[in-house]
């Protein structure tokens, strides 16, 4: 590729004339900055530009020049160019007629300010959330109550569609994680166990724990990940593409259109799933008593028989639908919020699993006092 | 440097397909040095299949694409990228980084193919933005608080960054009040004066096509139909091109003076 150059010259009325040759482009301004910056100021003598070799000439190369001599004239020197040809002229013009002032970086503040700036902002956008998922909560509630008043208006294709979604097609990893769980746990608590001799109360734990916690805890960690993410992506897109206003100039509703089915998919398909992740957790407890602990699947239904009530099954279910319903509402709301950008739907998509997962945890907490208090 | 009379693009015996739908069939397309052609063509005809296909994101399903005079199907990497940054693209909605501000989007080819020094790079860029027109304070807003004028003029103002041969605009003023659009004809043609580019410009609109084209094509039936001046498009017979050029806003659109060639 062909290079660029920069003679300089003293002339014999003392005049420093600068000499440029060869392409002045944008590939060659980097070593041709340089060489300019490094030059000693002119004291007050003339400086000639000579353009009479210059191949080829861009805008970045004619700034150069531009630059150079409104340097030159700025302390008070004379600077002209020479040698001009009549497209480096127009070039010259139009980076002189460009050349102002613009604005590269949003306004900076000092850094402890913007440490500060940033604890208030996220705290005032924690309060605005919270506030907003309280307001989300309350219409959510009056258009299903709308819905239960009029049931045709539900619609039944899409909450079939997402139900197929967020529940059928999650069986298999819903199903494989609590299976590994229960292994697991049968594998810990035997280890535990065999020093005092009781391993058949490894039943009993594995029963107690994947029933009451951890299958549905699991399950409804995994459909956050899962479809709560899913929901708010699918939102977001449409607000950015601008579908969800379209829906509200049409009359539609998108509480109604996207919201409910979504919701009402994932609080009748998480139960389920939980009974699913159930059965497969204890399965995998009792494939791994077997193995392990010879405990044959005989006796380890029936000690499961004695080690449980009906109610720690219940505890377990009863919990799913406010999972679901948790989870659902935060990853649409978070997907109505998206704004018109790329990045936002991303940042969206975090926040609604994280703010699910935390939901969820917050109320099984909720749940753990609320049946020590009652008893079960 | 490929010489006056080579043309800067050449494409030959072009087809392009999707599945089994052909969008171009033995498309023959020229584009000299220092002119600006616009595409014109029907909705769906593959306008801006075709500008997709030339600068490479698009793969053709048979023939041949040479741009400064290199086949791009069989130029190595390396060659590939110097073609590269002799052109700018600007995408309909100007394609802008949504996380980046304008000027960082303008100085995102320079950082990465040039060795620029950060302060020769804001000089640059800022150039950039006055050349386009942009109002100063645009430098430091991000692309969603701009309006669709000045996203798209941010995206030329990019797409000039690296001061290429040949930029390639899809639609430029679709989407602009007349007034910007009127505008954004002039800076096309003032950079082009200016800069000796070469523009290839997928377009609809008839006042551009008038204003700033020097040569029209036409893409229909699956190929260029017909390639030329102004003139020559209003004096063509196929009824589609004449339904084209003498339409009620062809009409509307074509300067008084140009009355007597049709």
């Amino acid at each position: 590729m062909a290079d660029g150059w920069l003679k300089v010259a003293t002339e014999v009325d003392g005049a420093v004339r600068l000499q440029a040759g060869g392409h002045w482009d944008a590939r060659n301004v980097t070593r041709l900055d340089q060489h300019l910056r490094g030059l000693q100021p002119t004291n007050g003598a003339a400086v000639i530009l000579d353009l009479a070799q210059v191949e080829r000439l861009d805008t970045a190369g004619a700034w150069l020049l531009y630059r150079t001599r409104r340097q030159v004239r700025a302390r008070g020197g004379q600077a002209d160019y020479a040698g001009l040809t009549p497209a480096h002229e127009a070039m010259l013009d139009q980076v002189a007629a460009n050349d102002r002032p613009v604005e590269m970086e949003p306004p900076r503040q000092p850094a402890l300010l913007a440490v500060l700036g940033r604890v208030g902002d996220g705290t005032v956008d924690v309060m605005i959330e919270a506030r907003q998922q309280i307001g989300f909560l309350g219409l959510l509630l009056v258009t299903l109550a709308g819905t239960l008043r009029h049931p045709r208006r539900l619609r039944l294709v899409p909450l079939v569609y997402h139900m197929e979604k967020v529940g059928f097609n999650a069986l298999p990893i819903v199903g494989l994680i609590s299976f590994l769980i229960g292994v697991v746990l049968a594998y810990q608590g035997a280890a535990q166990l065999q020093r005092f001799g009781a391993e058949i109360f490894v039943v009993n734990l594995i029963a107690v724990s994947v029933l009451r916690e951890i299958a549905i805890l699991l399950t409804a960690i995994v459909v956050a990940g899962r479809s709560g993410s899913a929901f708010t992506a699918e939102i977001g897109s449409m607000v950015v593409n601008e579908e969800v206003d379209a829906m509200r100039t049409l009359g539609l509703d998108p509480m109604e259109v996207l919201v409910l089915p979504r919701v009402l998919a994932l609080v009748l398909t998480l139960p389920l799933l939980a009974f699913f992740a159930d059965m497969m957790g204890l399965f995998g407890g009792m494939l791994m008593c077997w193995g392990v602990l010879e405990i044959s699947p005989a006796l380890f239904l029936e000690r499961l028989q004695d080690a449980v009530s009906p109610w720690s099954f219940w505890v377990g279910i009863i919990k799913a639908p406010f999972f679901a319903f948790l989870i659902a509402m935060v990853g649409c709301l978070e997907g109505l919020r998206v704004t018109r950008s790329a990045e936002s739907v991303g940042q969206q998509t975090t926040r609604s699993v994280v703010t699910g997962i935390f939901l969820v945890i917050v109320v099984d907490a909720m749940f753990s006092i609320f049946f020590a208090a009652v008893g079960v | 440097m490929a010489e006056p009379q080579d043309p800067i693009i050449r494409v030959r015996g072009l087809r392009t397909q999707f599945g089994d739908q052909v969008v171009h069939q033995d498309l023959d397309l020229d584009v000299r040095g220092g002119e600006i052609l616009g595409i014109v063509g029907g909705s769906g005809t593959g306008k801006s299949v075709l500008l997709r296909t030339i600068i490479g994101l698009n793969r053709p399903a048979a023939g041949r694409i040479e741009v400064f005079g290199k086949d791009l199907a069989a130029v190595t990497p390396a060659e590939r990228l110097a073609v590269e940054q002799r052109w700018g693209v600007l995408f309909q909605d100007g394609a802008l980084f949504s996380s980046l501000t304008v000027a960082q989007n303008i100085e995102v080819p320079m950082k990465e193919h040039l060795d620029m020094p950060a302060r020769l790079r804001d000089e640059i860029a800022a150039l950039k933005i006055a050349m386009v027109g942009l109002p100063p304070e645009a430098g430091s807003k991000y692309p969603s608080e701009l309006s669709g004028g000045m996203r798209k003029r941010a995206g030329l103002a990019r797409s000039l960054a690296l001061d290429p041969d040949l930029i390639f605009l899809d639609e430029p003023t679709s989407g602009l009040d007349p007034i910007g659009a009127a505008n954004f004809d002039q800076l096309i043609r003032r950079l082009q004066i200016n800069l000796g580019l070469t523009v290839f410009m997928v377009t609809h609109d008839l006042d551009s096509l008038h204003a700033i084209c020097d040569r029209i094509a036409l893409l229909a039936e699956k190929h260029i139909l017909v390639i030329g001046r102004m003139a020559d498009m209003l004096r063509h017979e196929h009824p589609w091109v004449h339904e084209y050029f003498h339409g009620p806003r062809a009409r509307a659109a074509r300067p008084n003076n140009e009355e007597a060639g049709g």
